[in-house]
Parts: structure tokens; C-alpha cells; sequence
């Protein structure tokens, strides 16, 4: 059992969350290449080791994170919101979020 | 073996007898026995039959590691095979029998497999039934299948009651600062000095008492320091549980505990769970999980009468029974002193094997004083008698090996070959334990990179007090780690024997084939593992795959270690150049209802019902699920089944008027300032200009260019839009709407929520609908055809002051409305609408009749958005907007999405008018019924518009390409093959003259 560091709601099981993908993946425009939406969606690569991913807190606050997970060990890293806009509101309200 | 219950001692309560039967026979043991130690007290032996050649099997342990006496307990609906008599504590009542045999355990048929010993080695049935010719020239596994399912009855284990399990198991969570495993002098000492340090800490003892090793010591002293460090331990307020297992440990220190409730009681009270599944989260573990003892690979060494050392003292000290008369002791190591003494001391006559040439002075004169006989370099070689023992051939060292030496009579046999430290919780983190030659057993490594400490002599510390400052020193590690302030104990090391184990594992004598077990349970002799090396097999992996050795249920805690020293001998390696292998949760066996908990019959998943449900029981609906919802089916009326009711449903709703609960449609509320750009990059086709008061139809896409889902949308203000989903898709499409906006979209300022539990909808449809809902409106000219023109959407007042919105929208290809109200108004909602639609004799309709009614029209859902289907496989290309970019208009260009010839979706009717056809035929052209065909049905109806049965599915190239031709539906294991036509999607008025009306 994973345990997350939801910056919203504190540590929970991973069961409440559920795993998004690659979180380093910038995806194209809308009107870029079927090439480059190609590599977006398709192309990954397998790490071992640490790892930035998304993940869903589907059954709390509905908010998207970015966690940083090794793959090997399953330790975490760091948890942030994916939302800029929300990780800076949390930065200047409370020293949460990071494990 | 001649046991007898002794006149006092042990941990018995002697005033205290218990009946119960063994295979129909009653007998009687007293409060504190388990099965097995009752039945030995009454003189029974034979309790098993192994498992390939139905060997006779006795009790061969006191533990979890019991690999004899394996049982079946209780009857009908609570009959429990394969329980370890020697964990199964007595009750009133208990009715056991034996496994694996028939007629008997004593007289079993099945034995006659001993006769052909060697045909059943390793690999015997592969070899044999699998591909082997001339049996199986040509045949593939087609013979193997039913071999196999020959092999498998005769070879086996006890047989599970094939009625429902009437017991409830519970799913509880816990936490904890320190979880100690094990309630032994490490576990008990490791658990007093976190408590006394002010953590939160959970002891777990699978046992039914607290104690470990302290149970199976005859001496006062160690009763009273168990009972002492007890009592601190309450008062330091840690939990404590028995009859608890921590059968597994995961990430992030979760461990995975069965706690067994009632399996000891004999009417247990009715809301007591039998076992509850426990998740337990700790900050910090420590492993005192003891340690098991080992056997040694001898001649016949599985005859019921041969036992582990440790059972021999735990039968005399716990149970107080003299488990023989006549006994030998084979150790290679100190343990057995103790045990040998003791046993002497009890009225038996004990005859001391030890395989070492040197016994340090006190171990001599710990049993010379009590009469024990000692053979130092002796060991045992095979036993005599084949239901118990009745004499033991022995060999001594000597330069070139052992060699045979005479025998001696006897009717018990005990043996230590050393003892291996309970790793497996380690192992189950993926820490692989390291090989100490001095102890000859795995211990862990010295560095763990979790937060998991062993203790006593699960980290090979051998002596009781040594134990003790074990388990102190990995409490204060805890309490370090935690933030704690501990002097920090230094932790003993492995060891605490006054003179080295000699390791050993196999002792034979050229020139005599005997068959000696590695594996009891399994039945995997020394001979298998040699086999196994010959035929090539050199990873311990792979060697436990072939010969299944450590594939019981006793997960190879008996044989592993014999099996790995074995193969390290064949190869002429150490024992750690072959390896070891991993141990996998669970550590004991967890029952399948544990797992499950109480998610089972109507908690197998969550039940959704709309606010409507009690209103539409009341008006006599049929229900079904539809995903996790709850929906009517149909509304029978009398006399009516479900055919004649959906069919009356769709005539009806199409002459006057059918309600519809739609309430399970997702419903997402998308806000604010740049909520139409957010829609017109989401959806194919164009929002950017739609009006206020007006909806729109629209398809999603995925990123790859696939159909997500589709909906209507409705604009309710410059920034407000409602949006519909599928029923099945409503989850999946708010999930992806959240994504988008927090990942990437960041820029965009728009909220979506999620208001499917807010609103509660009906479908009003039919020519007749208008005036149903003129009816309820508070200001009927709202609902004028100017007023409210196709797609139009309106936010109003129904009658009584209930807020309402409603669209002009159209599933059904009638004239129609979805209205929809805050969720209290449900039923009120329905009364306004039934009490309008009722007197122009309308109808309800349920899932059933919407189905009738889309298929006809030719309306997708589900069934063919399947994820495999294109915008322009639905039929719907058009749909796609060439003038801008939206998610997954790169991707859906890609050429094998764009192929003419892919499925495309259409309309079928059968060749024969009254022939009908299922959905998940698969079509094929006429003369080429095979492999995956041209196509296939995604839903059926009878259509009564039409008259005969209609189906929509895929077929490639699309309907124009099939004009004329016979196309097959093929459906060969359910109703055989039908001739159907395939034509276009819209069969029912298909320039839509009905809805716009």
C-alpha cells in the first residue's frame, strides 16, 4: 500500500487515488502534427528510479498531483498540485504538501 | 508411536473435557488442546494421506509449519479442508475428519500409488501425458486437459464445501506507532519497551495465548517472567491480539493481518465475524517471528511417529502428553538437550543421536543425569514401519560419509536439523536474507532500507535471554526513529549455542534407495531434487516449479532449506551461490472470505438509485442494473411480461406520450469565463457560437482519436453550460474534464463539477409531450413551439414553485423533452407529469422501450462506443469540424482510422421477417462463416414500428457496400445461424419529421 501525501487532505492510502500517467509529458497544441501527438500519447519511457507522475485523488478532493515516485522502491519524493495556480496558493498558505 | 496423556503438567485445563469426533468416532480432550494434541492424547496416528502416493501421515510438528496432519473441520456449509490440526484449537463439538484418503486415513485405497514410487518423480505427468507420442501426435494439450483433470483427483487435498459460506468476515484498518509480530520473549520484550516509551504499539501473536517459546517451557521461571512481562505490557497500554496472523507485509509499513474470531468457539455468537481482514498501517515493524525447526532428509523419514524436536517438548510441556515411550532424539545441534532431558525425566526411555563428535561438558551432563543414551556422529537412516514407527536404522560419521550401524526399536522419532529463522515477512519486501554459515540458516541482512527490525530468533539469537535484549534493542531502534530518545541497547548476535551446528541435511549410505523426504507435504523426495538437477534444472526457481517442492500450503517452511542444500550439493556450490527463494505473502494460509469481507451479494458493489426509485417501484417498475444503477426495465402491467410491456411502452410513446427516468445521465456543470473555449476544444463539432437557451448534441473524443463519449449540452448563460454524458461514461468524462483544466489547460478559467446526484431528469416523449408539460408549467406559454423551438432549452417554474430546466431534446426520434429538477423534487416531478400524461393515455417507459426506441432510430450508446469505434465508424463524421482544432483531431487522421473498409455502423433486419437474432453475433458473408467475420451486433429489438426484429452493429465498409447480399449472423454456440440484410442505421423515420413536429 502506497501512501500519499495529498497536499489537500494529509496522507492516504493510494486506493483513494488513482494513477494518471507521465507527468513530464508537454502535450501539443491542438493543432500540432499527428506526429507530435503521436509521441505525446504513445511514447514513454520505462524508468527505474524516480519518476514524475500524475495521480487523481478520485476519492477525496478531486484534485490532480504531481508526485515524484521511484519506481523501484515506491518512495515519494514530493507531492504538488499539477495546477500552478493552486501549488502557489498552498506555498504562501502552509508549509504542506512536501514529504 | 504409544502417546499418553500424563497425570498433570502442561497448560491443559484438566477439569475441563471436550467431546468432540474424529472421522465419526467421539472422543475427548481437554480446554487448552488443539486437535491435534487431543488427538494424539487418544492414541490416533494415522490423521493424513499425502499428497501423490497416500502415504500415511501423522502429526509431524505443533505449528504453523504442520505438513502431517492436515484435516477437514466442520460439515456442510462451515466444512474447512486443509486446516492444520496442530493450529485448530478444541472446542465442543469439533468434528473432524481426515483428507485425501478413501475409505479412510487408516485404510486408503489411493495408497496403492506408493507401489509405483518411481514412475511419480518430478515432472512424471508432463512427461508422460503431455505431447508424448504416438498419444499426442498432432493433438496439442486436447489429452493433457483431460488427464489432468484424472491426475488432479487423485493427488490432492481436502475438498471445500460447494455451498454458500454462511459466515460474515470483516475488513477492518488500523494504525499503529510500532507493530511488533510475535509474542515470544523478543516480541513480548521489543513490544514492553515502545509501549513504556509512549508509543502506540500493536503486538500480534497468532497463537492463542501470548508467550511463544515461554509456552513450551516446563520451567517456573519462564511462566513467571511471561505472565510478568504481560502484565507491564497492559499496564504500558500496548494492544495486544491473538489468533492473529500478519500474514504479509506491503509498502509504507502495511501489513496484512487475519484475525481469527469464532474458528475456536463452538456456537459463537451470531454478529461475531469469523475472521477479520486487517490493514494495518505502521510507522515501525519489528519481526520476532521465532524461528522454525528443520527436518532432515532420512529414509522414510515422513512415517507418521517422526516429529521436530520442538513438538516433542511442546506435546510434554504445553500439552502434557508423552508423546512415546520409546524415543530417539536426532539433533546436529544444542536444542535438543533440553527436550531429550526432559522427555527422560517424564517415564521415557531416550536415546540421543547427535551427528557432532564433540558435546560440550554441560550438554553431556544436562542429560546424563536424566538417563538420556547418547551417540555422538550418529544419526538417523530410515525408519521401520510403515502406519507408525516401530524401530529406527542408524548410521554413524565416518571418513568417506555415513554408514549404516545397527538399529534400535522404538516408537518415536524426533528430529532437529538445526533451526531457520521466520524471514518471511522480510522476504515479502523484497529483502532477500543472507546465508550464515555459523547458525546454517538465512537470517536478514544487517542493513534494511525500511523501517523493519527482527528480533530473538527470527534473527538466529538462540537463547531466551539473548531473546530479550534482542527485542529491547530493535524497540529502541523504533523509538529512534520516531523521534524518540532510547539508549541503545546493542542487539545480540546471531548464536547462543555452546558448541557450533553441524549442518545437516541428507543422511544416506551407498547402495541402499531409500525414499526420503525433502518436501512431506508435497511429497517431494531427495530424489526429485537430484532428478531435477540430472534434467538440468540449476535455479532454485526453476527447481520448485518442477518438483513443486515449497508449493504446499505450507510455503516451503519445511523443506526449502534441505531442498536448496541439496541442489547446492548436486551443483558442488554453497548453499548461498544457489540462492534462496522468496517467500510470498501469505506467511499461513487466509481465507477467500476474509478477502472478500463483507463485499459480497448486494455489497459486491456500490447500488445507485435515482430519486425516483421509490416512485417508479410504486408505479410498477420492473428494475435492472445498468452499470451501477439501478433503472426500470419496463412497467408491466397486467398480464403482461417484459415483451409485451416494452413493445406497448414504445407503440404507445410513439401514438401519445412515455416518461422516462433519466436521472442516471452524468451531469456536469461547466463555469465560468472561458467555459465556451474549454467546449469547443473538447467536443468535435463547433460551440463557440451557441446561444444562449439553446443545447447542442456533441461527441468527445480521446486524445488517440477513438470516441469517449457523447451528450447534449446545454448553455444557460454566458457562462454557465450544463452537460449531459452517458450513463456508463459519466465518471470517466468528469475525471477527464479535471485533468485537462489542472494539467493542461492551466490558463483556462473554468470549474466543472459534477451535479449528477443534484438533478433528477425524465425523458417526455412523444407527440404528445408538449401538452404534458403545458400541463405542469406554472406559464404554459413558455412551452409554445416559437417559444421553445427543437433544442431549445429553457430554465422555468412547474407548477407548485418546483425549479425546472428543460431541453427540447430527442433520444427516442419523437418529439421530446428532458426535464430535469433539483433532486428533493423527484417524485413530485413525476406526480406533475404522470398526473398530465395518464389522462392522454400515455405511459412509463423503461430501459428497456428507450432501447427499442434508439436502435431503431439508429442512435448509438455504449454498446458501440466501445473504444474501439471512430466518429466516423459511428456514422457520425460529420460531426467533426474541419474549421478547428478539438482533442483527438490530429489523431483521428491517422490512416488505418481513416480506412474505407473499417466497420462502419448499421442497421440489420432478418432475411425471414420472424426470425429474430442476438446481439454479439458475429456477421459474416454468406459461405464464410468463420474466424472474426465482417462485423458483429452491438444491440437487438423487436421493433414494433417495423414489425420484426431490428439490431444495430458493425460491418465493413459500411450498409452501401452489403446492399442486396446475404449476410450471415453467426451466432453457433447460443442460436445458430440466421440470413440477415444489412441496411441503414436510421430505420425509423429517417429524416427525423417526428421530432422537429
Amino acid at each position: 500500500m502506497i501512501r500519499i501525501n495529498c497536499p489537500f487532505c494529509g496522507e492516504r492510502d493510494h486506493t483513494e487515488f488513482s494513477y494518471g500517467g507521465d507527468a513530464s509529458i508537454v502535450y501539443p497544441e491542438l493543432d500540432a502534427s499527428m506526429e507530435e501527438w503521436h509521441d505525446a500519447i504513445f511514447m514513454r519511457e520505462n524508468i527505474r528510479g524516480m519518476q514524475s507522475e500524475t495521480w487523481h485523488h478520485a476519492n477525496g478532493c478531486r484534485m490532480w498531483l504531481v508526485v515524484e515516485r521511484d519506481t523501484m522502491t515506491h518512495e515519494i519524493q514530493s507531492v504538488r498540485p499539477a495546477h500552478k495556480g493552486n501549488a502557489a496558493v498552498l506555498s504562501t498558505t502552509d508549509t504542506g504538501g512536501e514529504q | 508411536m504409544s502417546a499418553k496423556r500424563l497425570p498433570q503438567g502442561g497448560r491443559i485445563d484438566r477439569d475441563q473435557r471436550i467431546r468432540f469426533t474424529w472421522d465419526g468416532s467421539s472422543m475427548t480432550g481437554y480446554a487448552g488442546d488443539t486437535l491435534a494434541s487431543a488427538l494424539m492424547a487418544n492414541g490416533e496416528t494415522v490423521l493424513g494421506r499425502s499428497f501423490k502416493y497416500h502415504r500415511p501421515r501423522g502429526i509431524m510438528s505443533a505449528g504453523v509449519e504442520e505438513s502431517g496432519a492436515i484435516v477437514t473441520v466442520g460439515q456442510g456449509r462451515r466444512r474447512d479442508p486443509n486446516v492444520k490440526a496442530t493450529m485448530q484449537e478444541l472446542y465442543p463439538g469439533l468434528a473432524a475428519s481426515g483428507q485425501n484418503a478413501w475409505p479412510s486415513v487408516r485404510f486408503d485405497l489411493g495408497a496403492v500409488n506408493g507401489l509405483f514410487g518411481r514412475f511419480f518423480s518430478a515432472g512424471f505427468y508432463y512427461k508422460t501425458f503431455m505431447g508424448l507420442p504416438p498419444m499426442e501426435w498432432g493433438k496439442g494439450t486436447g489429452l493433457w486437459m483431460q488427464y489432468e483433470k484424472i491426475i488432479r483427483r487423485a493427488a490432492g487435498m481436502g475438498v471445500a464445501s460447494r455451498e454458500a459460506d454462511p459466515d460474515v468476515y470483516d475488513h477492518v484498518h488500523g494504525y499503529c506507532d510500532v507493530l511488533v509480530v510475535g509474542s515470544g520473549p523478543a516480541g513480548l520484550s521489543a513490544a514492553l519497551t515502545a509501549a513504556k516509551a509512549g508509543l502506540d504499539v500493536l503486538l500480534v501473536e497468532q497463537d492463542c495465548e501470548l508467550g511463544g517459546d515461554y509456552l513450551n517451557q516446563a520451567d517456573e521461571a519462564s511462566g513467571k517472567k511471561r505472565k510478568d512481562l504481560i502484565a507491564k505490557l497492559e499496564k504500558a497500554g500496548a494492544r495486544m491480539m491473538t489468533r492473529t496472523t500478519a500474514f504479509g507485509l506491503y509498502d509504507y509499513g502495511t501489513a496484512g493481518l487475519l484475525e481469527r474470531v469464532t474458528d475456536h468457539i463452538a456456537s459463537p455468537d451470531k454478529h461475531l465475524p469469523r475472521h477479520r481482514f486487517w490493514t494495518v498501517r505502521a510507522k515501525q515493524t519489528i519481526v520476532a517471528t521465532g524461528a522454525l525447526e528443520r527436518q532432515v532428509a532420512f529414509g522414510n523419514n515422513d512415517r507418521p511417529g517422526v516429529m521436530n524436536v520442538a513438538a516433542g517438548r511442546s506435546y510434554l510441556n504445553r500439552y502434557g502428553i508423552l508423546p512415546g515411550q520409546d524415543i530417539v532424539v536426532a539433533t546436529n545441534n544444542d536444542s535438543a538437550y533440553a527436550t531429550a532431558a526432559e522427555l527422560a525425566s517424564a517415564g521415557a526411555t531416550v536415546s540421543l543421536l547427535d551427528a557432532r563428535a564433540t558435546i560440550p561438558e554441560s550438554m553431556m551432563s544436562l542429560v546424563g543425569n536424566s538417563g538420556v543414551n547418547l551417540h555422538t556422529r550418529s544419526a538417523p537412516l530410515n525408519v521401520r514401519g510403515s502406519h507408525g514407527v516401530n524401530g529406527l536404522d542408524f548410521a554413524v560419521a565416518g571418513q568417506g560419509g555415513w554408514s549404516a550401524q545397527g538399529s534400535e526399536s522404538c516408537d518415536l522419532v524426533l528430529v532437529s536439523g538445526g533451526w531457520s529463522p521466520v524471514v518471511h515477512l522480510l522476504s515479502h519486501r523484497g529483502i532477500r536474507p543472507v546465508w550464515n554459515v555459523e547458525q546454517a540458516c538465512f537470517v536478514g541482512p544487517d542493513e534494511v532500507n525500511e523501517p523493519i527490525y527482527m528480533a530473538g530468533s527470527a534473527a538466529a539469537v538462540w537463547n531466551i535471554e539473548d531473546c530479550l535484549t534482542s527485542g529491547e534493542s530493535a524497540a529502541t531502534k523504533a523509538i529512534k526513529a520516531l523521534g524518540g530518545k532510547a539508549r541503545q541497547k546493542k542487539a545480540p548476535a546471531p548464536g547462543g549455542w555452546e558448541s557450533p551446528i553441524e549442518p545437516l541435511y541428507e543422511v544416506t549410505v551407498s547402495g541402499r534407495q531409500l525414499k526420503s523426504f525433502v518436501d512431506p507435504q508435497h511429497d517431494v523426495t531427495t530424489e526429485d531434487v537430484r532428478l531435477a538437477h540430472r534434467e538440468g534444472f540449476v535455479s532454485v526457481e526453476h527447481l520448485k516449479r518442477y518438483t513443486t517442492l515449497g508449493m504446499a500450503t505450507d510455503g516451503g517452511k519445511v523443506g526449502n532449506i534441505i531442498g536448496l542444500a541439496l541442489m547446492a550439493d548436486a551443483q558442488g556450490k554453497e548453499i548461498p551461490e544457489v540462492g534462496t527463494t522468496t517467500f510470498r505473502p501469505p506467511y499461513t494460509p487466509v481465507s477467500i472470505g476474509a478477502l472478500k469481507g463483507r463485499n459480497v451479494d448486494g455489497h459486491f458493489r456500490p447500488l445507485r438509485r435515482t430519486p425516483m426509485h421509490v416512485w417508479n417501484l410504486d408505479h410498477g417498475a420492473t428494475m435492472t442494473m445498468a452499470g451501477l444503477w439501478h433503472r426500470p426495465w419496463y412497467f408491466a402491467r397486467k398480464g403482461e411480461g417484459i415483451s409485451e410491456a416494452y413493445v406497448r411502452e414504445t407503440e404507445t410513446t410513439r401514438r401519445t406520450v412515455g416518461l422516462c427516468d433519466v436521472t442516471s445521465l452524468g451531469k456536469i456543470a461547466i463555469q465560468g469565463p472561458d467555459a465556451t473555449e474549454f467546449l469547443n476544444r473538447i467536443y468535435t463539432n463547433p460551440f463557440a457560437k451557441l446561444p444562449i437557451g439553446k443545447a447542442r448534441y456533441g461527441i468527445m473524443l480521446r486524445d488517440d482519436g477513438i470516441v469517449m463519449d457523447d451528450g447534449t449540452t446545454w448553455r444557460l448563460s454566458e457562462t454557465d453550460y450544463f452537460m449531459t454524458t452517458t450513463t456508463a461514461h459519466a465518471g470517466k468524462v468528469m475525471v477527464f474534464l479535471e485533468e485537462l483544466l489542472q494539467t493542461r489547460w492551466q490558463d483556462l478559467r473554468v470549474h466543472v463539477t459534477s451535479v449528477s446526484e443534484q438533478w433528477a431528469g425524465s425523458a417526455v416523449a412523444g407527440p404528445k409531450s408538449r401538452e404534458v408539460l403545458e400541463a405542469c408549467v406554472e406559464d404554459p406559454s413558455v412551452m409554445s413551439n416559437d417559444a421553445f423551438p427543437f433544442m431549445g432549452v429553457i430554465e422555468t417554474t412547474l407548477k407548485g414553485g418546483i425549479p425546472c430546466r428543460i431541453a427540447r431534446i430527442s433520444f427516442s426520434g419523437e418529439m421530446a423533452f428532458e426535464a430535469y429538477v433539483p433532486s428533493d423534487y423527484a417524485s413530485a416531478l413525476m406526480d406533475l407529469l404522470w398526473a398530465a400524461a395518464e389522462p392522454l393515455d400515455g405511459c412509463l417507459y423503461g430501459l428497456e422501450a428507450l432501447g427499442a426506441m434508439r436502435i431503431e432510430k439508429g442512435h448509438v450508446t455504449g454498446a458501440e462506443l466501445d473504444g474501439r469505434v471512430t466518429i466516423d465508424d459511428a456514422g457520425l463524421g460529420k460531426m467533426a469540424s474541419p474549421a478547428k482544432s478539438f482533442i483527438g483531431s490530429a489523431m483521428r487522421n491517422r490512416p488505418e482510422l481513416m480506412r474505407e473498409d473499417r466497420p462502419r455502423l448499421v442497421g440489420i433486419k432478418p432475411k425471414d421477417a420472424s426470425q429474430t437474432f442476438n446481439a454479439g453475433s458475429i456477421l459474416c458473408a454468406e459461405g464464410k462463416v468463420s474466424g472474426l467475420g465482417e462485423g458483429w451486433i452491438t444491440a437487438v429489438t423487436h421493433s414494433p414500428a417495423m414489425g420484426h426484429w431490428i439490431g444495430l452493429g458493425f460491418i465493413s465498409s459500411g450498409y452501401e457496400a452489403w446492399e442486396g447480399k446475404t449476410v450471415i449472423a453467426a451466432d453457433p454456440v447460443r442460436k445458430g445461424n440466421i440470413e440477415v440484410e444489412i441496411i441503414s442505421p436510421h430505420m425509423y423515420d429517417p429524416d427525423g419529421e417526428r421530432m422537429y413536429g
